[in-house]
């Protein structure tokens, strides 16, 4: 019987990673915007997506059906996120990459313990009271929330891309990715530029964090696994590739998954982690094989 | 290599300092111990990051390694190490050590916590330190919270719940006197290893790959053994002060204590900043200061005081990454051994004008 079960229980681990992989996919979007414009590794990702989630649990304290709370996050965190350049980032924007990895990680470990002053280190989740779905006799079950966040995260990257695409100010930050020096000449604001980048990323990972909150769970510490998988999608994917960053989160989500079911849940996050080493060390060792040829 | 009197003198009375000082001021003797401990880590992590170059965000990976091989050791010898974990809380079984029996497993652990976590540094330096600027510390990152998170779910060595370190019988009398003396010893001879790391070739050679990795390589210099080797060694101090550390706080805690990326891992890259990357002293006058400063808000800001510690790393890096040693560089180049030509310092300040 088990034995019968096991495709299925894989549909199921599978389908669920899935669903989480696109939340994945939409933080490592942000990441990759600040990475190739800014030239910054942005630490403190991850910590938006729980600032983005505390904003959606906040709302469904207050009584607010929490599927409202993502555009409000994404709003209130475009504002934090500018106000964070202002007051920190645009000091490190020229600066050498450790400086803006060190500044990055001392802001994600401030936001961190704000957080965990204010609301408790407590799980916390925002209810949005939708059912679940349940397939194969119940061996496949798919709450509808998680399936809302999917597309949500969707829509929510695909409004991105068409500004970027679109509008004058994301031409303006295409051109200033491409060459910022050359932006400058052309009479581009580049500080403008890095202020609405910073702001837009933070922005993205606010709606993420709402997602989050209300499919999963969110509490002051998930942040940095959230950052480390960004980084890993963007190391797999490549800077721009906006089809390959959505594939590789959705791998990521549904290889989690299933290492979560087959190691266990306590390893899981040893697997994120190991993963990144994996990837880093292989995408190392890759180069150094091309290295070689070139001799 | 020759020191001056005068230097000699000073070295002298640090000395004659670190070992009075526990009865000088004996109600903050184990901060004290832990400050040397600091002083290791600053220390060994600036000869990678600073004189090397190559940022790792993940030495508190041989801490923790180090920390639970001194446990394990001073376990093992005598009971069985399952055993003893599961028995925690439950109090049936109670384990014991005589004096012998505590000395001798302290005097096997400390260094098999230094060989073990230099063998892992060198398992690991030679696969993560071809990477380059911003991977190899993210990597080093994710290292040490991959090797934390395997703690945590590891049943054998006491999993989430942690391990307690064998409590020293009481014959042995003020315990915390006794590591406050092997801390401070550690990090002398931490200090004079480095030290002279820094007059032979082998320091130069890790200059050079800070300054120009590629140049290095192209004038001969076997850069990745050499990366490797530098990394081994911090990783054997760190290891001997991980097992200390263990005895100091008695209890190991998978992510908070041994594998603390967010406490050890990042105070000892913001100890290095703040004295001044890149130079001997810099580390230590890094530490000393953060020690102060880490207490001054554990007392005054309880509550906040990881807050604070979080705007004081933003603020440091953004607003004072040269360090006290750098400033005090840039304010008087002469103390340095720096030569100053005043023509041109006032050439300078009209060019500036």
């Amino acid at each position: 019987m088990i034995l019968f079960q096991v495709p299925v229980i894989t549909v199921d681990l599978v389908l669920n990673g899935l669903l989480l992989g696109a939340i994945f996919a939409l933080a490592a979007y942000g990441m990759a915007l600040v990475w190739g414009v800014m030239n910054i590794i942005n630490i403190a990702q991850g910590e938006f997506v729980m600032l983005g989630g505390y904003v959606a649990v906040m709302m469904y304290w207050g009584g607010i059906h929490p599927l409202f709370a993502v555009p409000v996050a994404a709003l209130v965190m475009f504002i934090v996120g500018w106000a964070l350049y202002r007051a920190v980032i645009f000091r490190i924007v020229d600066r050498d990459l450790f400086v803006s990895l060190l500044a990055t990680f001392g802001l994600s470990i401030l936001l961190q313990q704000l957080m965990n002053t204010a609301f408790s280190g407590n799980v916390q989740i925002a209810e949005a009271g939708l059912g679940t779905m349940f397939l194969f006799d119940g061996l496949v079950t798919l709450s509808q929330i998680k399936i809302v966040a999917f597309v949500l995260a969707f829509v929510v990257g695909g409004c991105l891309v068409v500004f970027l695409k679109r509008s004058r100010t994301g031409q303006a930050i295409r051109a200033t990715a491409q060459n910022a020096r050359a932006a400058r000449v052309m009479g581009i604001n580049t500080d403008r530029v890095y202020a609405v980048t910073y702001g837009l990323n933070a922005a993205l990972c606010g709606a993420c964090g709402a997602l989050v909150a209300m499919a999963y769970n969110i509490h002051p510490y998930i942040g940095l696994p959230y950052t480390i998988r960004s980084f890993m999608i963007v190391v797999v994917a490549g800077l721009g590739n906006f089809v390959g960053v959505i594939l590789a989160g959705l791998g990521l989500g549904a290889a989690e998954n299933l290492a979560g079911f087959v190691l266990g849940a306590q390893f899981q996050l040893a697997f994120v982690f190991a993963l990144l080493v994996v990837v880093l060390v292989w995408r190392n060792w890759r180069l150094a094989a091309k290295r070689q040829y070139l001799k | 290599m020759k020191i001056g009197a005068s230097r000699l003198l000073g070295y002298a009375a640090i000395l004659a300092i670190g070992v009075a000082a526990p009865y000088l001021f004996p109600n903050y003797q184990s901060q004290m111990a832990e400050l040397w401990l600091f002083i290791v880590f600053a220390l060994t992590w600036d000869l990678v990051g600073g004189q090397m170059g190559y940022n790792s965000f993940g030495n508190v990976v041989f801490i923790g390694i180090g920390m639970y091989a001194c446990a394990l050791i001073q376990v093992g010898l005598f009971y069985s190490i399952s055993d003893y974990n599961a028995a925690r809380g439950g109090g049936q079984t109670v384990f014991t050590f005589d004096v012998a029996q505590y000395l001798e497993g302290l005097a096997l652990g400390l260094p098999v916590a230094g060989i073990t976590a230099g063998i892992v540094a060198a398992i690991l330096g030679s696969a993560v330190l071809g990477m380059r600027g911003h991977y190899f510390a993210i990597c080093t990152l994710g290292l040490g919270v991959a090797v934390g998170q395997v703690a945590n779910a590891w049943e054998w060595i006491g999993a989430g719940s942690g391990m307690v370190v064998p409590h020293a019988p009481p014959e042995i009398g003020d315990t915390g006197r006794f590591y406050y003396y092997l801390a401070f010893v550690l990090a002398v001879l931490t200090f004079i290893v480095v030290a002279w790391i820094y007059t032979t070739r082998f320091g130069l050679a890790i200059n050079a790959i800070r300054d120009d990795e590629e140049k290095a390589e192209a004038m001969g210099l076997p850069t990745t053994r050499i990366k490797v080797t530098a990394w081994v060694i911090s990783a054997l101090f760190l290891g001997v002060a991980g097992g200390i550390l263990g005895n100091l706080k008695r209890f190991i805690d998978p992510i908070e204590v041994a594998f603390a990326g967010a406490t050890f891992g990042v105070w000892m890259v913001l100890m290095v900043i703040l004295g001044g990357k890149g130079t001997l002293w810099g580390p230590v006058i890094g530490a000393i200061v953060f020690q102060f400063l880490k207490e001054f808000f554990w007392t005054y800001l309880l509550g906040w005081q990881r807050v604070a510690l979080g705007l004081m790393i933003v603020l440091i890096v953004v607003f004072f990454p040269q360090g006290i040693l750098g400033f005090l560089r840039e304010r008087f180049p002469e103390r340095f051994g720096h030569k100053v030509d005043p023509s041109l310092v006032r050439s300078a300040g009209e060019a500036a004008e």
